[in-house]
């Protein structure tokens, strides 16, 4: 045999054990289909367990498109890799999961693999899903399979090559999926634990609120550093958080629960959806996501805490005069937005004084240039936060040199870079999101504050 | 004093650079179509072009306006020759105590400018940011439809009638 010859067995063999090494890597079976079950077969306890675990999940958020029936899928979720669109997880047969078994159901939030043994992409949060135990996963099983079955078959995802290919997502699995459910830390509180359980694995926070790498994988090194969501920024949750006055598990527990926070303001952008689910869990999980958190935030330095108690005093009394900053800024300021934001009405139904604010004091101006243009939607049928938007009203010149006053005027960081491009840019996808988001359907705000304006 | 065009006309105006168009709209210019509603900019009646975008005056101050075409509802026809989206709004009957239909009909007109047919769901979320109490919403929709409809035909005869000799 000559030594040509050789090499291209070796090469060969090489080939076949790779396809074969290959093939066991990305090869899943499919799972029997079975006849959708019977929405009185589930035990209504568990039904009602199952919808507070979803509303923690924020299922609804994307699975849901503005317009579409609940759950029916659609909603184009954009990444840096292209457009991937959400799936009908309603019991429908022939285009939702109504033939998915609950152990069908199980591999996809284990191991992001569908019923046919397709790889799921990660977009479909299952790095976090793989932390649920069998007992929610089954209370999950038990609410999506007893919802409205819709007909909305998916649509296609518009992603190049290779990454259309279902098979590449193996090969991100085995670099990034660590299976397994929460290990408990013996040295913590029950309640932290549960914290952790949620925060972790079913709520996904780190899913926005922790950078990604080049393939698309949360940087486990810079966990909760701040992300990236829809063209908004997810601030930072960490030791790093830009926050003008620091979290603590109180103030977290009101947010989280409440949509708002007088020191820290209203949510908005995607962060309304997580509060209106949040809305409506029971307390003592949000309890415990605040009390874990806390931790993962830390207690603020010296420094850091007495800037905070310096904000808030300045907030109380605003004597302050404003840097010559941007005078085009300051005009647009004190004539479109200081009758709201600088009158002293209480939130959420005031406008924060912008001295508080995280986005004002955020390391980009992509939330504050999107909340300028689109405003505050009012949620129907509740009184709720409001306010409007600027798009039609202000051209690029004009947000801009509002945004540039704003930094200059409310926070101690410096100037923001390319703030006319982010205007620009937040103009275009806005437009996007709010076409397609499904929105909050219920006020996040605390009840007891709604017969109080 | 600064200079604002509206409907297509230079107007001198004296009053601060806060002060909101509706105001000078309805104040100096005269110009009274465009309503008081709620002034915080939620219900709709306020509502003017500028630049071809649907704007609330309310919520609109003066010093934002430098350079800027003002278009109001006197701006886009009159009783003798009302526009399209006037006379659709006639015809569907969609008025019924009016006041919110001057600011329906110039977010609708806004809509048509930039797409000639649109579908009812997107009437339907255009016009989402306008209250209206009577109940007149289907009739608006069908009006909206109606204005789409007889800008057409408006093109084309226009068409013609260029073609003409």
């Amino acid at each position: 045999m000559r030594k040509s010859g050789i090499i291209g067995s070796v090469i060969a063999a090489l080939l076949i054990g790779g396809a074969a090494a290959a093939f066991a890597i990305a090869w899943r079976p499919a799972i029997a289909a079975i006849d959708p079950p019977a929405p009185q077969s589930f035990d209504a306890s568990l039904v009602k367990r199952g919808r507070d675990l979803a509303a923690i999940g924020n299922c609804n958020d994307c699975h849901t498109v503005r317009g579409g029936k609940s759950f029916a899928g659609g909603l184009p979720v954009p990444t840096p890799f292209g457009t991937i669109y959400s799936w009908n997880i309603t019991p429908d047969a022939e285009t939702g999961i109504g033939r998915w078994s609950e152990a069908a159901f199980r591999r996809a939030m284990r191991s992001g693999v569908n019923r046919d043994g397709q790889h799921l992409y990660p977009t479909f949060p299952y790095d976090h899903f793989t932390n649920v135990t069998d007992e929610d996963d089954q209370a999950l099983y038990a609410y999506v399979m007893t919802r409205q079955p819709v007909h909305a078959p998916a649509r296609a995802n518009q992603l190049s090559f290779p990454l259309d290919r279902r098979f590449m997502i193996a090969g991100w699995k085995l670099l990034f999926l660590r299976r397994g459910t929460y290990q408990p830390d013996t040295a913590q509180s029950a309640e932290w634990n549960r914290g952790a359980y949620l925060v972790e694995g079913l709520a996904h926070c780190g899913a926005c609120h922790t950078p990604r790498n080049a393939l698309g994988a949360e940087r486990a090194s810079a966990q909760f550093a701040g992300g990236d969501v829809d063209n908004w920024h997810a601030y930072a949750i960490n030791a790093q958080s830009p926050a003008p006055v620091p979290w603590d598990a109180d103030a977290l527990f009101a947010y989280l629960r409440d949509g708002w926070h007088p020191d820290h303001g209203v949510a908005r952008g995607p962060m309304a959806e997580v509060v209106s689910n949040l809305s409506s869990v029971p307390p003592s999980d949000i309890r415990a996501i605040a009390t874990y958190m806390a931790g993962v935030f830390g207690a603020p330095t010296p420094d850091r805490k007495r800037q905070g108690e310096a904000v808030l005093a300045q907030v109380k009394s605003p004597s302050v005069q404003a840097p010559k900053a941007d005078a085009a800024g300051a005009a647009i300021y004190a004539a479109a937005c200081a009758t709201c934001h600088e009158t002293g009405r209480t939130l959420p139904y005031g406008g924060v004084n912008l001295a508080l604010s995280t986005a004002i004091a955020g390391p980009d101006p992509r939330n504050v240039a999107n909340i300028v243009l689109s405003g505050v939607r009012p949620v129907e049928g509740e009184r709720s936060p409001i306010m409007p938007g600027f798009a039609g009203n202000m051209n690029d010149g004009q947000v801009t040199a509002l945004l540039n006053y704003l930094r200059a005027r409310f926070s101690n960081q410096p100037a923001w870079a390319d703030v006319e491009k982010t205007v620009e840019d937040a103009r275009r996808t806005q437009i996007v999101f709010l076409q397609t988001s499904p929105g909050p359907r219920n006020a996040p705000a605390d009840p007891t504050q709604r017969d109080k304006p | 004093m600064m200079t604002l065009m509206v409907n297509g006309i230079d107007h001198q105006i004296d009053a601060d650079p806060d002060t909101p168009l509706l105001y000078v709209l309805r104040d100096d210019i005269k110009l009274n179509a465009a309503k008081f509603g709620c002034g915080l900019g939620q219900c709709g009646s306020c509502t003017v072009i500028v630049d071809g975008k649907a704007v609330l005056s309310c919520v609109t101050p003066l010093l934002l306006l430098e350079g800027k075409q003002v278009t109001t509802l006197e701006g886009l026809g009159t009783i003798e020759a009302p526009a399209p989206i006037q006379r659709a709004f006639m015809e569907e009957q969609a008025a019924q105590c009016g006041y919110c239909i001057a600011g329906m009909m110039m977010r609708a007109q806004a809509l048509l400018q930039r797409n000639s047919k649109p579908t009812d769901e997107q009437i339907r979320a255009e016009l989402a940011p306008h209250l209206c109490r009577c109940g007149t919403h289907m009739r608006i929709l069908r009006a909206v439809h109606r204005a789409s409809r007889l800008m057409d035909t408006a093109d084309a005869s226009a068409a013609t009638q260029r073609r003409a000799p």
